[in-house]
């Protein structure tokens, strides 16, 4: 897997300083399981929250504070000393981090119908951005949609083009509002991504538009 | 060789460490072996990390605490917690330090950059009542036999790093201030602008280099 289309510097300084919502962070931390270079940017970015931890400054503990933590972590039992493996994946499209929110494997989500023969599943994330994944059948395009805020967009089946460039799997894709954008599924076969968004996306067509308060797009 | 230099002073194990209780402010460094790191007061956090994590060394969680325990106060307080939350979340923080000990890689960050993680998390926890999804874990834990160059480079980071924010120019050092205790706004957080920080880049090579050799050696076993 060659993974062409990063995570920038600014949603990885933000994902470190724990400023992403729920949905965010979980395109983040999926495309990181997929992408060496992005681990190790990431692990920069951690260890300058290190380096901000230790320029804090300082505020006093009460004298007995050590004594308490030392009394409650003695009377419990270290966690567990093996390894932590990571368990093999059940389906290699679906990281861990992604694996908790749809239960294993991408053949087991429920997808509904976006009216226009592609299908989506929200992801049960916290309410003030949203997570979903979407299937675009080959050779189709996405609802025509704008933002109202930052979209994030992951393929983790497949690829799409949009305009000449082409997003294949691990690749993100990050828009904002000035971004109208129209990606299209490649030709051989299903598109299946996971996308954010932090505000309710603009649908151009009318159906769509239509649709958008019972599919909560 | 930090195994073989802490089995040495775990013999007279608990006159050795009492003498660095008295100390843990930090003004000396116990341990002269090669590969030992210091920070700028002088106390290697990192070899007092791994007692705790290969011996459960009650004394040396106590320097880590008295160290950290207060920083990690701080940190909170910064980003908006109050005195009293901010003290539990520090003990529990401390606790959680303990009891994952055995996940502590000192050729992978440094005690500092760890402490912070725990930090971050407890916070994201405390204040937002919210999660963060974490990338999935490398098929391997700690090293028993770290690259000790490696570790060198890992612990002392913090200070390295600490230098370079001070030399930044102010605007970029407020971004990274309100990135870790502010508030980053939505259009800092969509700008593609980079951070341009000469040592950051420096530590993604060298990650970067640690992660391919080890993937080689993961395939090797295979």
């Amino acid at each position: 897997m060659t993974i062409r289309h990063h995570i920038s510097d600014q949603i990885l300084l933000a994902y470190a300083g724990g400023q992403l919502s729920e949905a965010f962070s979980l395109v983040v931390a999926t495309h990181i399981s997929l992408c060496d270079e992005c681990r190790a940017r990431a692990g920069a970015f951690d260890a300058l929250g290190g380096a901000m931890l230790d320029s804090a400054g300082t505020e006093p503990m009460p004298d007995d504070a050590v004594e308490d933590v030392l009394a409650r972590i003695t009377s419990l039992p270290q966690a567990p000393r093996a390894p932590s493996r990571a368990p093999m994946r059940t389906d290699p499209r679906v990281p861990a981090p992604l694996r908790d929110y749809i239960g294993g494997s991408l053949d087991g989500v429920r997808w509904r119908s976006l009216g226009t023969g592609a299908r989506q599943a929200i992801l049960p994330t916290g309410r003030d951005a949203t997570a979903r994944l979407l299937c675009i059948p080959a050779g189709q395009q996405m609802p025509d949609h704008g933002h109202n805020g930052l979209e994030m967009t992951l393929v983790l089946q497949g690829a799409f083009l949009d305009g000449a460039v082409r997003f294949g799997v691990g690749d993100v894709e990050i828009a904002d509002q000035s971004t109208e954008h129209r990606p299209v599924a490649e030709a051989w076969g299903d598109c299946i991504c996971l996308a954010a968004t932090d505000s309710k996306l603009r649908f151009s067509g009318l159906i769509p538009r239509l649709a958008q308060p019972f599919f909560r797009i | 060789m930090l195994r073989d230099a802490d089995a040495g002073t775990n013999v007279d194990g608990n006159s050795g460490a009492a003498a660095y209780v008295a100390g843990c402010d930090g003004e000396f460094v116990f341990g002269k072996g090669q590969g030992r790191v210091a920070d700028g007061n002088g106390t290697d956090w990192g070899a007092l990390l791994l007692r705790v994590r290969d011996g459960q060394d009650k004394v040396a969680f106590a320097a880590l605490f008295r160290h950290f325990a207060p920083r990690v106060k701080g940190f909170l307080m910064k980003s908006g917690a109050s005195a009293q939350l901010a003290e539990e979340c520090a003990q529990d923080v401390m606790a959680t330090l303990w009891q994952k000990a055995h996940l502590f890689d000192p050729a992978r960050a440094s005690v500092a950059t760890w402490v912070f993680t725990i930090a971050r998390n407890r916070r994201i926890d405390a204040l937002r009542k919210a999660r963060r999804p974490e990338p999935e874990d490398l098929p391997w834990g700690p090293e028993p036999e770290p690259d000790q160059a490696e570790v060198y480079e890992a612990q002392q980071e913090t200070t390295r790093l600490g230098d370079a924010i001070a030399r930044l120019p102010e605007k970029q050092r407020v971004l990274i201030e309100r990135a870790f205790w502010g508030e980053m706004s939505h259009s800092e957080i969509a700008s593609e602008t980079g951070l341009p920080l000469g040592t950051i880049k420096s530590r993604i090579r060298l990650a970067m280099e640690r992660l391919r050799q080890q993937m080689d050696e993961g395939e090797d076993r295979t």
